[in-house]
């Protein structure tokens, strides 16, 4: 098979091509994703491609084409609905939590919402307190649902036709910062995992869990610490909903050490669960407390250095781990 | 009901160190099965226990040391499991006097589930369960860890420590401490008891002879040593001066029903023990050899039984193979006598008015004068004597 280099978004791309093209009863919607080609340009040339019927731009309302997708989701179709922004779901939270998550609790199962549900998450673009949320562990909280982070190359392209397969709503989280971030993949690519979390680079000192944008920071914090003769075992939680706890509790036996990059904000943030989990599984393992590197507790700051402290940096990363030996 | 305390091993013994367990609570135990290892200053002694029953609570943890009398362990009759309450478990320092002792003794080393008796060493969990695997005390780990916290690191270094120093150092100490023991054992004996002194010499012609031919049809391994014969003619001649067989208690020598012989072995790293070979009188030659070739072998060993450490009636020392012709030995508080053997020595010796060539063996009797005088010491000698003329009937 001959392997291509193509960038995360356009592994998107070839993700909602192929989509669009196997399955008739696929559409996309959303902001901005038909004339405009998408706001990170995911999108881009697929209206031409397929014609407005299934590549839809939407009103400026979240509630309302989130419900949309879920009454078309009831209906038979399987939407991917494009939220532009995690910032701007927030007003789709009620169709999410109210509707999405529980209707077949609610029918006794007798209704599924098949739908896709993409959007981009997180900081670092000096897009300021209302722009740079990263709220993935808010619907990791929801039961109902499944919430993968696509941190890879691999992940954009295989993670779209692996969710279309699910009965049940899925939530796509993509980082804005991936998006030009180059990779290789097969020509094929197909389908990906999405039960299980991976070890994306090995170590038997400490291990760094994290998922997303943080994955990259994580590596190269790796590669450096190993310079100063630490091995860090790196792992990509890739799915927050269900969390797969025994990767992460095995290689936590194996290290004693463990740190969770996680860029949403301390208090009540994703790595808190994990830490959790890892405490509730692998106390006696443990060598030194569980450690976390979030984002300062405050609204994201538009200037740069300010925006750079406040989130979770590659020497962050370094630092604590190096206090932990 | 019964206690099971920790047992003296030798009368100036006053404090053993629990090594371990052979039994879990809920374990039905027989009189003279062994239940316990004990560290004292005598090596490691297996001790057993004097009770039937089922061990309802241990009250002891292995690593702690205590004074003799202290009650380890609480047996209840067959049939009848007892649930007595025993005060929670408190660590006192351990106490010189063995009077007034508290019940219950752990090691000094705090244990989570014991409360608030004294700083919470820091410790991570997995620091904490490693030391548990490797055996290493938590207390003479020194933390490198945030805030001094011991961290796997830091236990693994003490074990690498451990393995690869104590050996030399606990070495000396062990045998230092038995020196101590044998020290403060001696002069109690020689403060405290009017020792005499009788010594004859014994034609050992016969008997050699009868070994000779005795041990010609015996596989090697079967063969019988000189001093299987000394051990079983002392035991015999008991018979006909048992005052000698006494164990002084208080004011007052209280006989003993049993003949155990003490069989005084010097170990090789330094420091001598005098295990016991029990009901030598009854017993015949063949058993008494293998009991007397096990025994040396598990004393050199360091696993003797503490019945084999408390049950001497009497002692015997031979000093003969070092060249020596006689031994004037210290008596072996409370036991009061103890027979002292010479070497094998050819000397002209007299029979029927001829000057012959005989293999001659002094033997001497130390005996305590409170329990006999002279002349019942010099029939003792004799009938020492008399019983080596007849080997066969040994």
């Amino acid at each position: 098979m001959t392997r291509i280099k193509l960038t995360y978004r356009e592994a998107v791309r070839a993700a909602l091509r192929e989509a669009l093209t196997k399955d008739q009863r696929v559409f996309l919607m959303g902001e901005d994703v038909g004339r405009y080609g998408g706001a990170y340009a995911c999108s881009h040339g697929l209206l031409e491609e397929f014609g407005p019927e299934r590549v839809r731009d939407t009103p400026l309302s979240e509630s309302t084409f989130v419900g949309a997708g879920i009454g078309a989701a009831l209906g038979g179709m399987r939407p991917i609905v494009e939220v532009m922004t995690i910032n701007f779901s927030l007003l789709a939270l009620d169709q999410i939590l109210n509707n999405a998550a529980t209707l077949r609790h609610m029918s006794g199962g007798q209704f599924s919402v098949p739908m896709v549900v993409r959007m981009a998450t997180g900081g670092g673009r000096q897009l300021a307190a209302q722009h740079s949320h990263s709220l993935e562990g808010w619907y990791a909280h929801i039961p109902g649902i499944k919430v993968l982070a696509a941190a890879t190359v691999s992940d954009a392209r295989g993670m779209l036709p692996a969710a279309l397969k699910e009965p049940d709503p899925v939530f796509i989280f993509e980082h804005a910062l991936l998006y030009p971030m180059e990779g290789e993949l097969e020509q094929e690519a197909g389908p990906v995992d999405i039960t299980k979390a991976i070890i994306r680079r090995e170590g038997h000192n400490i291990t760094l869990i994290t998922f997303g944008g943080s994955l990259f920071k994580t590596l190269e914090a790796a590669e450096q610490l190993s310079r100063e003769g630490i091995e860090a075992e790196v792992i990509d939680l890739r799915v927050l909903r269900p969390l797969d706890a025994n990767t992460v509790l095995s290689s936590v036996r194996k290290t004693h050490r463990a740190v969770i990059i996680d860029e949403a904000w301390r208090t009540g943030s994703f790595a808190a669960e994990v830490s959790a989990e890892i405490m509730e599984g692998a106390f006696d393992e443990l060598d030194v407390p569980v450690a976390r590197v979030c984002s300062a507790e405050v609204p994201m700051p538009y200037a740069k250095h300010m925006e750079d402290a406040a989130l979770p940096q590659t020497e962050k990363i370094i630092k604590t781990v190096v206090e932990m030996f | 009901m019964a206690e099971f305390v920790m047992p003296t091993l030798g009368s100036d013994m006053t404090a053993g160190t629990l090594l371990g367990w052979m039994k879990k609570p809920g374990d039905s135990v027989k009189r003279g099965e062994i239940i316990a290892e004990v560290d004292t200053d005598k090596g490691v002694i297996e001790v057993e226990v004097f009770a039937n029953g089922i061990i309802e609570k241990l009250l002891v943890e292995p690593g702690a040391e205590v004074p003799v009398g202290t009650v380890l362990a609480i047996i209840s009759e067959e049939e009848k499991a007892i649930a007595v309450e025993r005060p929670t478990l408190i660590t006192p320092p351990i106490a010189p006097t063995p009077s007034k002792l508290p019940a219950l003794i752990v090691p000094s080393v705090p244990t989570p589930s014991l409360g608030p008796v004294g700083p919470r060493i820091r410790v991570s969990p997995a620091a904490r369960k490693l030391a548990a695997e490797l055996g290493i005390e938590l207390a003479t780990v020194t933390g490198t860890g945030s805030g001094g916290r011991i961290q796997r690191e830091d236990v693994e270094r003490a074990a690498a420590t451990k393995a690869t120093t104590i050996a030399a150092p606990e070495q000396a100490e062990r045998i230092a401490r038995m020196r101590r023991t044998i020290g403060a054992a001696m002069s109690r004996s020689k403060r405290e008891i009017p020792h005499y002194y009788l010594s004859t010499m014994i034609d050992m012609n016969r008997a050699m002879s009868w070994l000779a031919k005795e041990n010609l049809n015996r596989p090697i391994a079967d063969r019988f040593l000189y001093g299987v014969l000394l051990i079983k003619a002392v035991a015999l001649a008991l018979h006909e001066v048992p005052e000698l067989n006494s164990i002084w208690q208080g004011d007052t020598p209280v006989p003993c029903s049993e003949i155990n012989v003490g069989v005084a072995i010097s170990l090789r790293q330094g420091g001598l023990v005098a295990p016991a070979l029990r009901n030598v009188d009854k017993q015949s030659l063949d058993n008494l050899m293998k009991s007397f070739s096990d025994l040396v072998k598990r004393a050199r060993a360091g696993s003797l039984r503490s019945s084999e450490l408390s049950d001497s009636t009497i002692t015997i020392t031979s000093l003969g193979e070092l060249g020596v012709e006689t031994v004037y030995a210290i008596i072996y508080p409370p036991q009061v006598a103890l027979v002292g053997f010479g070497k094998i020595v050819e000397r002209p010796w007299s029979v029927g008015g001829q000057i012959v060539s005989r293999p001659t063996l002094m033997a001497t009797l130390s005996a305590d004068h409170r329990v006999s005088d002279g002349h019942r010491g010099g029939l003792f000698l004799s009938a020492i004597d008399r019983l080596l003329q007849e080997p066969g009937s040994l």
